[in-house]
Parts: structure tokens; sequence; C-alpha cells
């Protein structure tokens, strides 16, 4: 190889780093202010690279010149300022009491809003933005042809940067945020006008994304998957450099970039995971990233199950839900069955990321990791063993354990955001091997034919079977959340430094918390690929997860029906949706959005609330 | 034989150095006070001795044997108690379970699965929580309590692990003038009672003249004196130290018991 | 059970489940007479399955459904068929394998539609083809490329209309081997459509070009292209040829990074479908000049069938037609004429009526392969130019599909009924 290749390549990956630094040092700032985890940030991407695509060539029809082209890229960044602005004051505001993973969830029902209101917007088609004027011309670099445009790209990064320091050191805004950043309740104690300040940091972060989009539109035509493909990235951006750090968003995606551009030469099929990857050592060598600092977490705000009177005939109640469940054959058609089947077996899915979340108060964004591992697990025992249902079924979920254990080996090492972004990578990075082992796994078209045994096959019977494994593997783990394992776990998300003081082993036990909750969850993902006949690499995938997520979400962190009722709620509502219109995606957002508005508790808690405080 | 014996123990933050040379020793049922200045590295010390930090020299001994590296959980089993300056209770768990899951612990079965955390070791707990004056509150949520009683509570907690060592770093911190000395009147009479060795750090000084047998003072990480709580109070260096404060050093008379 | 689910759907609806969707009709008739339509004069119509990602990738499939929607309204024009309409229920597949096989329970369960057709990412076709296989209801993939529908994941149930990855790289490669290049550089989205092409195109040129060799491969992430950095790796490597199955926002940037740099610059370049108006308008001016695709020449094609095709679609739209409204179209009709020979809207019967049927199409004569249910419907291959604002192509043919079919062989090796 020669150098001059070797030059332009690391050119290629600088010019890559810095449209990933703006849209993350974006990020960044809003979660250091605000700790609300963004998952719109790339929707506001994507909108700056939609208003960028269509304003820009209307405004060089009026006057063409490089003045108007940048003009309008800033117009366009000015745009999705508002935009955030206006997400903060109609939504984010209202729920800043909430726990912060249901900002997280509100974030998402953005997510879901934007991507069909952009097609609304613009249209389906992906629009090709114009090239900047004066810089259609490439450059001769070491005798070969380079972008000129790139060059630009590769100074926006630091000269954003720089404006960026100079903001957070020499304006009274600028302290304040670096503040909030270290200490948000010290801000609060100041007298600080709270609210002003977390519009700002929004319309600074939106305004960072609709730049870093309305920057690529020389590069990429704008569509409909850009919310996506970027989030991850600047997720794992934010991440490696320390949540919150400007400089350390601009390390990151400086190695992020030139990791890209060389390889692809070494391994040109490891583009899915080298990110994950990167993310993975990183957080294994350093648990706060790069330049990121150990959270100060006050002991007041543990969010989750919490200790009730033991309902006095709560044994019977659960008998006979379960009892009127088994009824249910006879009166439901065979596709009731079915959507009742799969209510079921993601009611346990996210029943045991509860065990993570509300008992352990361990975030996990990766939890598809073991439902997908147990899916595999039967699906493989089935093709490569010819095991019957009943032996793939555990298969599944030894697997499922098995990987929860390796896992979780590495995760209860860290904390906070960046335990949730460690299992986001573990999970992505078996996503990727699902994905390309295909001799194995059958890369994305999966693994077909995985049908239960024959007594079991009828819709009826595997609803039955359904719900028997369900019930049971559901009141396994409540006796365990109620066991002193369950209140260990409850300990230490309480007062980490009181359970070790009282002698607790904290890390174990979030280990075997992983297991336990592994396994669950891959119980759930084995039952699901014999009612589905087929597994594919997306039950691994970060929708999987957040879908897990969501249902827990809706249904409540602080309450043990609560991952129940909102996987059937969520499920509920998506199959009343889905046939009705292509729009369902907005109207599932804005279903999502008023919930977490009417429920800041979740559905069951909330209910709850409402009726103590009645009482 | 000594319960506690602290050897040369040195920290540095960086080029700041938060303890050197620190050194002492406790014997059982004495009631030892570590005051000093903020930022005397008062905490520091705790933490060491804790297990929450781990010191750059020097040893702890804990009944003659090294409890150096020990951590948290380790010194825990070997009779180490305590207490944090903002109190650390589980917040989720009502007053009782907070003292059952200690006892749980203690006896080693925080990995039950089965029987319900709240059907083991209730009596002991609703026991040491009568021992606090907390018994009415037994069934109430940790969350809901007075900031002063949720003090009681963690010490009941800290003394379920029936220690030997009780470590309190500002145990009437935030407490209401009255309360302070009812707790530490109780603590007290509990260390005499049971020959538990306390060490505790504090600012209010009636408490520490007024419960401490032992007084050490701490300045710029260094034990500029150790004695009684009258000849601490008559050292010379010790009021520099507090200069500007000297009232702090006055025996309130009346207060004082006898 | 086990029996009833094996079932065609209607012959399931037995016990209270009859009883509950003879409650829904009567409503259903009731509500009729109570609007005072004129239900009860005709006879129920035939329903089919239809559904498709519209919200994910609604460029590409709302032009396809308003195909469907042409022949569907054509057809009903002119009585339907077995003296019955056809009413088409569509559905929103969620872009999903889950999704997808759960609406197409609904579809089958509670609508009671005797055939299914539809979506548009291969690895949905594919958990399709399965569901059709276990409730044997039959499924006919319209846009799913990947070979596994008609090879290995084949079954009797499952028919495609579209020409597969194998043939239309099979065209190309014919034009690969008269370029003369030898050193070819592969370049193709990290999935299964781009996966299965580029390891088609390696075997076919190795085969069918005497001395050829593959000198780079590049794999970008699906949507997540590092443009610069995968146009210089290529151009590093030297190639005469490259062979591209990139598509959509990747091809964009691909395209526009390859012109600055002059990657394309005295190569030949293939590239698989970037010919279809889908793909060819969102690239504008910039269309790559002189590569060779396969594509869909829509204005070009002058048989008088075919005009009326396009006439018929640009007055009911007001839009141009794209190869998915094409494959709208013709599916549909070859639906309607397989019921029709069938007699029946039954699976058996439907299997059989399709298997080794001649249709005649808009765009010529088509036979379903009865060995792998794969249509012989060709594609049109030709060069890219820019023609006005954009682009088309140019010296075009259309190469019959039959001709590239897999052997009889290899199909008889993939698929092990």
């Amino acid at each position: 190889m020669d150098l001059s290749f070797l030059a332009i390549q690391a050119l290629n990956g600088l010019a890559s780093a810095s449209s990933l630094f703006i849209t993350a040092c974006g990020l960044t700032l809003v979660f250091g202010v605000t700790r609300i985890v963004n998952f719109a940030h790339g929707s506001l991407y994507m909108i700056g690279a939609y208003t960028a695509a269509t304003l820009v060539p209307w405004l060089l029809e009026l006057s063409f010149g490089p003045v108007t082209f940048w003009a309008g890229i800033l117009v366009s960044a000015l745009v999705v300022g508002l935009i955030g602005v206006l997400i903060e004051v109609l939504l984010l505001r209202r729920i800043y009491g909430a726990p912060e993973l249901f900002q997280l969830l509100a974030t998402f029902g953005v997510v879901l809003v934007v991507q069909d209101l952009v097609v609304q917007v613009f249209g389906p088609q992906d629009i090709l933005g114009p090239r900047a004027p004066g810089l259609r011309q490439p450059v001769e670099i070491l005798g070969r042809r380079f972008p000129s445009y790139e060059l630009v790209l590769i100074a926006a990064g630091p000269v954003v940067l720089g404006l960026v320091w100079l903001l957070l050191r020499k304006t009274r805004f600028g302290v304040l945020v670096r503040a909030a950043t270290q200490d948000r309740e010290m801000v609060a104690s100041l007298g600080v006008n709270q609210a002003l300040l977390f519009t700002g940091t929004l319309f600074l972060g939106a305004f960072l994304a609709g730049l870093g989009g309305a920057l690529q539109i020389p590069r990429v035509a704008a569509n409909t998957g850009m919310d996506l493909s970027i989030i991850a990235e600047s997720f794992v951006v934010t991440v490696v450099g320390g949540m919150g750090s400007v400089p350390g968003a601009f390390l990151a995606a400086l190695i992020i970039g030139q990791l890209q551009a060389f390889g692809i030469l070494i391994f040109p099929k490891g583009t899915l995971v080298v990110v994950f990857l990167l993310m993975a050592v990183v957080l294994a060598v350093r648990p706060f990233g790069l330049f990121g600092r150990p959270e100060v977490i006050g002991g007041t705000h543990a969010v989750g199950i919490a200790s009730r009177k033991p309902q006095r005939n709560g044994m019977i109640w659960g008998i006979g839900i379960v009892a009127l469940l088994a009824c249910l054959p006879l009166v439901a058609d065979q596709y009731l069955l079915k959507v009742a089947t799969e209510i079921l077996i993601f009611g346990l899915f996210a029943f045991s990321l509860q065990i993570l979340i509300g008992v352990g108060g361990l975030v996990s964004f990766g939890h598809a990791a073991f439902f997908g591992l147990g899916a595999y697990g039967a699906a493989l025992g089935v093709k490569w063993l010819g095991a019957p249902m009943e032996a793939a079924l555990p298969l599944g979920l030894v697997l499922a354990g098995a990987g929860a254990a390796l896992i979780g080996a590495f995760v209860v090492r860290l904390s906070g955001i960046y335990l949730a972004m460690m299992t986001l990578a573990a999970a992505q990075i078996l996503y990727a091997v699902a994905f390309q082992w295909v001799d194995v796994t059958g890369g994305d078209n999966g693994i077909v034919g995985v049908w239960p045994s024959a007594w079991a096959s009828g819709q009826s019977a595997y609803y039955l079977l359904t719900l028997t494994l369900v019930a049971a593997t559901v009141f396994l783990l409540k006796r365990l959340i109620d066991a002193p394992f369950g209140y260990a776990l409850r300990a230490a998300r309480d007062s980490e430094s009181r359970a070790e003081a009282i002698g607790l082993k904290v890390r174990r036990h979030r280990w075997l918390a992983f297991v336990v909750s592994g396994a669950a969850a891959g119980m759930a993902g084995g039952i699901y690929a014999f009612s589905r006949g087929s597994v594919d690499p997306s039950l691994l995938g970060i929708p999987t997860s957040v879908d897990a997520l969501t249902m827990l979400l809706l249904g409540g962190i602080q309450t043990v029906t609560g991952p129940l009722v909102g996987a059937g709620v969520l499920h509920a509502l998506r199959d009343q949706i889905m046939p009705l219109t292509s729009l369902w995606r907005l109207l599932l957002g804005l279903s999502i959005i008023a919930m977490v508005l009417i429920f800041p508790r979740g559905l069951v808690g909330t209910i709850r609330h409402w009726r103590e405080e009645r009482a | 034989m000594t319960l506690l014996a602290v050897q040369n123990l040195g920290k540095s933050f960086g080029g700041v150095v938060a303890a050197r040379d620190v050194a002492f020793t406790l014997e059982r049922g004495e009631m030892l006070a570590l005051i000093g200045p903020n930022g005397a590295g008062k905490s520091t010390v705790f933490n060491m001795i804790g297990g929450q930090l781990r010191p750059d020299h020097g040893a702890i001994l804990l009944d003659g044997q090294a409890i150096t590296a020990a951590s948290p959980q380790a010194r825990f089993r070997k009779g180490v108690g305590r207490t944090f300056q903002v109190a650390q209770t589980f917040l989720s768990m009502t007053v009782v379970e907070n003292v059952q899951m200690a006892l749980v612990s203690c006896h080693r079965e925080a990995q039950g699965l089965w029987k319900p955390t709240r059907e083991h070791y209730r009596g002991q707990a609703l026991e040491l929580l009568a021992l606090m004056g907390m018994a009415d509150a037994a069934d109430r949520s940790c969350s809901a309590l007075a900031y002063g009683d949720v003090k009681r509570v963690e010490l009941a907690i800290a003394l379920a692990g029936g220690p030997k060592l009780l470590l309190m770093d500002e145990p009437t911190a935030g407490m209401a003038p009255r309360e302070r000395a009812a707790l530490m009147d109780l603590t007290s009479s509990i260390a005499a009672s049971r020959q538990i060795g306390v060490l505790f750090t504090e600012h209010d000084m009636d408490v520490v003249f007024g419960h401490a047998a032992r007084v050490l003072v701490l300045l710029r990480g260094e034990i500029i004196a150790a004695g009684s709580p009258d000849e601490i109070r008559q050292n010379p260096r010790v009021r520099q130290a507090y200069l500007g404060d000297e009232h702090a050093l006055h025996a309130p008379a009346l207060e004082r018991p006898a | 059970m086990r029996q009833s689910a094996l079932h065609p759907p209607k012959s399931f609806m037995e016990g209270n489940e009859m009883a509950k969707v003879s409650m829904i009709r009567w409503l259903a008739l009731g509500m009729a007479l109570a609007l005072g339509a004129p239900a009860s004069a005709q006879q129920a119509p035939i329903k089919i399955g239809e559904l498709n990602s519209y919200a994910r990738w609604a460029a590409f499939t709302v032009p396809y459904r308003n195909g469907w929607q042409l022949a569907l309204d054509e057809i009903n024009a002119k009585g339907g068929v077995l003296g019955r309409k056809i009413e088409i229920i569509s559905r929103e597949d969620g872009a999903t394998t889950g999704d997808a096989t759960r609406v197409a329970d609904e579809l089958v369960t509670r609508e009671g539609v005797s055939l299914l057709f539809g979506s548009f990412l291969s690895n949905v076709g594919v958990a399709m083809a399965d569901y059709a296989n276990q409730k044997k209801i039959v499924y006919v993939a319209a846009e799913p490329l990947t070979d596994a529908i008609t090879m290995a994941q084949g079954n009797r149930y499952t028919f495609r209309v579209r020409p597969s990855n194998y043939m239309q790289v099979g065209m190309l490669v014919e034009q690969a081997k008269a370029s003369g290049a030898k050193r070819w550089a592969i370049v193709a989205p990290n999935y299964e459509y781009g996966q299965s092409a580029a390891q088609v195109f390696k075997r076919l040129i190795q085969e069918r070009v005497p001395g050829a060799e593959i000198v780079a491969e590049q794999y970008p992430a699906l949507g997540k292209i590092e443009a610069g950095a995968t146009v210089s790796a290529l151009e590093q490597a030297k190639p005469d040829g490259i062979f591209n199955v990139l598509f959509g926002p990747d091809l964009t940037q691909f395209v526009r990074e390859g012109n600055t740099r002059g990657l394309f610059e005295d190569k030949s370049i293939l590239s698989l479908l970037t010919g279809e108006p889908e793909w060819l308008l969102p690239l504008k001016d910039e269309v790559p000049e002189g590569w060779t695709v396969t594509g869909y020449p829509w204005d070009e094609i002058t048989e008088p069938k075919h005009k009326a095709f396009v006439d018929a679609y640009r007055a009911k739209f007001n839009e141009t037609p794209r190869l998915g409204s094409l494959l709208g179209y013709m599916v549909v009709y070859m639906i309607r004429d397989t019921i029709e020979r069938s007699g029946s809207a039954e699976s058996d019967a439907l299997v059989k009526a399709f298997q080794d049927a001649k249709f005649d199409t808009v765009i010529g004569p088509v036979t379903m392969r009865g060995i792998d249910h794969q249509a012989s419907m060709g594609a049109w291959v030709g060069k890219l130019v820019l023609k006005g604002a954009t682009g088309g192509m140019t010296d075009w043919k259309y190469h019959d599909g039959t001709s590239f079919l897999p052997t009889e062989a290899e199909v008889k090796a993939a698929r092990k009924e």
C-alpha cells in the first residue's frame, strides 16, 4: 500500500469523523445537562437534511452562489433548533419529574412520529441536494483526486468544536451548561432558571443535529433511513468519549472515522460491528468512556419496585387470572389466539427486563440479545441437532443464560448509562454474528421451519403451552423478587455503599440477576421462535430491545404487573393500528407520547398511585 | 487486646495529601471522636477504615488482624459496622425490612430464592428497632421517615451485623439538637453494654465533648492532638486550628452530662 | 386442532368460529341492507390478501400499490373472474418478519383470504414463503429478489414473478464477458440481497469469463456507506470493471464520490437494478452515464399493450410508472388468470393452475416454471444515459428470463422437497 493511498484514506476518515462529531456533540450536550438519552436526536438530524435539501435549491434559484448555499445550511439548522425547542416545551418539560427512562420513551415516541411526518411533508422519495457552489471540483492530493467539499467538512469539525468550546467557556449560558453537566442538583439549588437552561440546551443540541444533517446534503440524498443510521453511531461516539464531554466526543469521532476508513480494507464485511466492538473495548477498559466522570448519583431517586403490603388474596387473584386466560381458546378465534400468544411471550420478555431495571436498577438497552439467543438456541437446535421442541426450548434457555453470564461479567463492572450502552454493544455484536455467520445462522434470511411438536402445533394447544410456561416462569420470578435475592438487588439499587457495608456482594448479585433475567428472556425467545416458525437477526436488533423497554415503561417499572400490562397494551395497539393505516408509526408514536404524559408512572403505577391518593 | 489499631496511614489524591502518618488505637467499649475543620481529612481516614478507600501506605488492624486491603464486605464479616454522613438506607423498603436485610446478609442467606424476605428474622429485627425506639414505625416505608429517624434506622442496620467496631460518620448531622444527645446517649449505652468500640466524626462539639472518651484532632491530614476532651479543649494547637471559631470549643456547662 | 391448522382457511372455521363468522356476516349484511346497497344481488367477492412495507419503503411500494390497484379496477370493471369480483385486502407488513407473518395470519384466519401476495424485503419474503408452506396457502412474492425464495427455501405454495438475483446477475455477466474486463471489483450492501448477488456474480464470472478475477470486495452496511473510504479502497485495487449492487441513498453517495474522484473513468461498470426508475429518479441529473444496468425503460417500450398500460397508469395516478407499478399490475393479472384456469380459489387447485402456466402479459408471454415456481419474466439490460433532467436507458434490450433460469439440476440440488 502506498503512502498517497493511506493519506487519502485517512482524509476520508477525517471527513466522516467531522460529520459524526457535529451531530454527536449536540447529543452529548443535551445528555450532560438534562440527563435525557435523546433517541430523537437522529430524527432531528434527518429533518436537518430534508430541510436543507429542499430549502437550499430553492434559495439557489433566487441567487446562485456560495453565500446562499451556506446561509441555507445555517437556516436549516436554525429551523431544526426551533423544532428542538418545540419538543422541549411541549413534551420534555412536562416530564422532567418522571423517571429518566420515561423521558427516553417519550423521545422514542417522537422518533416514530417524525418518521411518518417526514414522508408526509417531504414525500417518500429520496431528495438529492445540490452540491456546494465553488466546491464541485476535486482537488489533487498526492496525485489523487479528493473532493474539495470533504476538505471543508474536515475543517468544519474543529471549527464547531472551537465554537462550542468558546460558548461553554465565555458565556454565562456556557458556565451554567458546564455546571449542570457536573452537578445538576447544585445548579437547581443555585436558583438558576432551569427551564430556560434546558430549553437553551435543547436548542443548541437540535441546532447541531440539524447542522450535521444539513451539511450532508452535498454527499447524501436526504432519505427516511437517516435517523436510525446516525443515532446508533452518535450514541457510540458520546459513550466512548464520555457522556457530556465535548472533547471526548471529538476524539471518539476521530477514532471511529479512522477505524471505519481503514477497517474496511481488512474486514470488508465488518462494517456492521466495528463501532460497537470499539465501544465494548473502550468500556471494558475505561468504565466511564475516555473523558467521562463517574456519575454523581444521589441516593434519593431510586426508582423501581418498592415494598408494599402483601396483598391478602394475591395468590387467588393470580390463579384466577391464569384460569381466565386458560379459557380464552373457548371464545377466541385463531388469530386472536395468535395475538394472545405473542402478548404472553412479550409479557415474559418485558418481565425478565423488569428484574434488571425495576428490581436491580440496571438499565439494559440490549435485552434483545437474550431474547434472540433463546430464539436462535432453539432454532439452531432444531436445524443442526434435529432436536424436537421439548429439547430445543431448554437449549435456547441455556444458550441465553450462558450468553447473559458472559455479557453480564463485562457489564456489571459499569453503571448507569455506560452499563446500558455496554448491553447495547453486546446485542449489536451478537446481531452481527447472526447476520454474517451465514453458514450456521442463515444470515438475515434466518432459520425457517422451527415449528412446534405435533401435540402443541394447534393454535389453542400452543397458546395453552405458552400460558403455562409464562405463568410458571412469572411465578418463579415473582418469588425470587420477594425473596432475599430480589431484596439484595434492590438494596444495591437503593444504596450501593450501604449494601456493601452490610456485606452484600453487589457485583455478584447483579451478575446473577443478568443470568436469571437472560435465561427468562431466552425462554420467551424460544417460545417466540416456535410460535412464528422462524428466527432471523431482527430478533437481536435494537428495535426488539426498544420494544421490551417500551412495554416495561408503559406498564410501569414500579410494579410487578406493569410489564405484563405494558406488553398487552403495546401489542394490542400496534395490532389494531397497523392494519388500519400506513401512518401507523405516527399513531403509535402519538399514543406513546400521550401515555407518557397521562401516565407518568406507567399504566399500572399511575393507576395505583391514583387509588392510593384517593385512599 | 486492642480492637482497632491504625498505623502510619497515608493517602494522597493527585498531589494533595489527604492523610499523613495517621496512627491511633481504639479499645472495646470505647467512644473515640475524630474531629477537625472542614477538609482536614476526616472522611478520607474514615473511608480507609471502612474499606471505601484503599490507603497508599500504612496498616489497619482489627483484633490484630490486618484488614488494610479488605473490601467493605469482608470488613463487615469481620465485625465492622458503619453509618454514613448522609444516611444510607434502602428507601424502597420498609423500616423493618432494612434491618431484616442486614440480618439476612449477616447469616449469608442473601442468595435465597424462595422464602419471602419479610419472613426472615422479623422478630430479631423488631427487637433492634425497639432498642432504637423505632418499633412503631417498623412497617412504614423508609422513604416516608423524618431524617432523624432514618439515622436511627441506619444505626439499627449497622448493629444488626453484630459489630465489634462501629464507624459513625457524623452520626447527628441534620438532626435537631435534642435528638442528637438522645441518639448519642443511646449509642454510648449500647457500646458499653455490647463492648463495641465506636469511632465517630462530628462537627457538633457538644456531642464530641459530651460523649467521647477520647478525641483525635486532624488537621491537614495529620493528627495534631489526642487525649481526653478536657485536654483537647486546652490544647493551644487545637485552639489555633479552630481559630475564629473558638466558641466551638467552649464547654457548654449547662448541657454537659455530669 | 392440528388437523384444522393444516387445511385451507375456510375449512377450519368450524364450531364456534363458524358461528362467529356467520354472525359477522349477518351483521355486515344487515348493515348493507340498511344502507341500501345492492349487496345481495352479487356473489361474494374472491378475497385476496396483500401485504407490503408501505410505511418503511414508501418510495417503492406505493407505485407498486398503484399498479395492482389499476389492474384490480380494470378486472372488476370487466366483471371480475368466475363471475365474482376480486377484493384485495391490503395490510402494512411492518418491514419485519415477525409483523409480516402475524399480519398474514390475520389475513388468512380472520379475513379468510384465498391467496397472499406482496412483500418487499428479501428476509420478509423468505419468512412469508415458509409461512405459506406451513399454512398451505399460495403466496406470490412480488418484489423480493433473493434466490432462496425459489431455491433453498422454495416450496409448493410459493411463487415468484420478478426475475431473481441469479437471473439478473446472469444477464449482467453476459455483458461483462462482452466488455473484456478481467479484473473485477464488487461493491454490495452488507445484507442478504447484496451478499447473495455478490456471491452469484463471483461464481458466474469465474465460470463464464475465462481469466476473470475478483480484485476487491466492499460490503458497506445498508444505509451507512462510508462512500469516500469505499471509493478509495476500490480505486486502490485498480480494477477494469466494477460490479455494483448498491442502491438508494448508498448509491447516490457512491456515485457522487466516484464521479468526483474519477473512479468510473475507463472502467466497465455493471450495476444491478440501477436502470429502474425507482432508483434512477433520485439521482436526478447525476446519473452515471455509460453504466451497464438492468432496469425498466418504460418510456421507450413501444408494444401497444405496454403503452396502454403506461397511458392508463399515467391517466389514473398522474405519475410515471416505476418497475414496482409494472410488477403490481402483472401480478394481479396473473393471479386472475390462475383463478380463472383453476376454476376455484382453493390452494391446491391454484398451485396446479400456476405450475407451468403461460401468461400473456403486457410485456409479452411469461411462463411460471413448475419445477421452482420462478416466472420467466425477464429484464431490460442497457446503458445509462442522461435525458434532460433525469437519467434513462439507452441501447437496451429485453432479455427474456427463460434462458437465464437456473438449470433444473441446480434447482433439484437446492430444493430438498
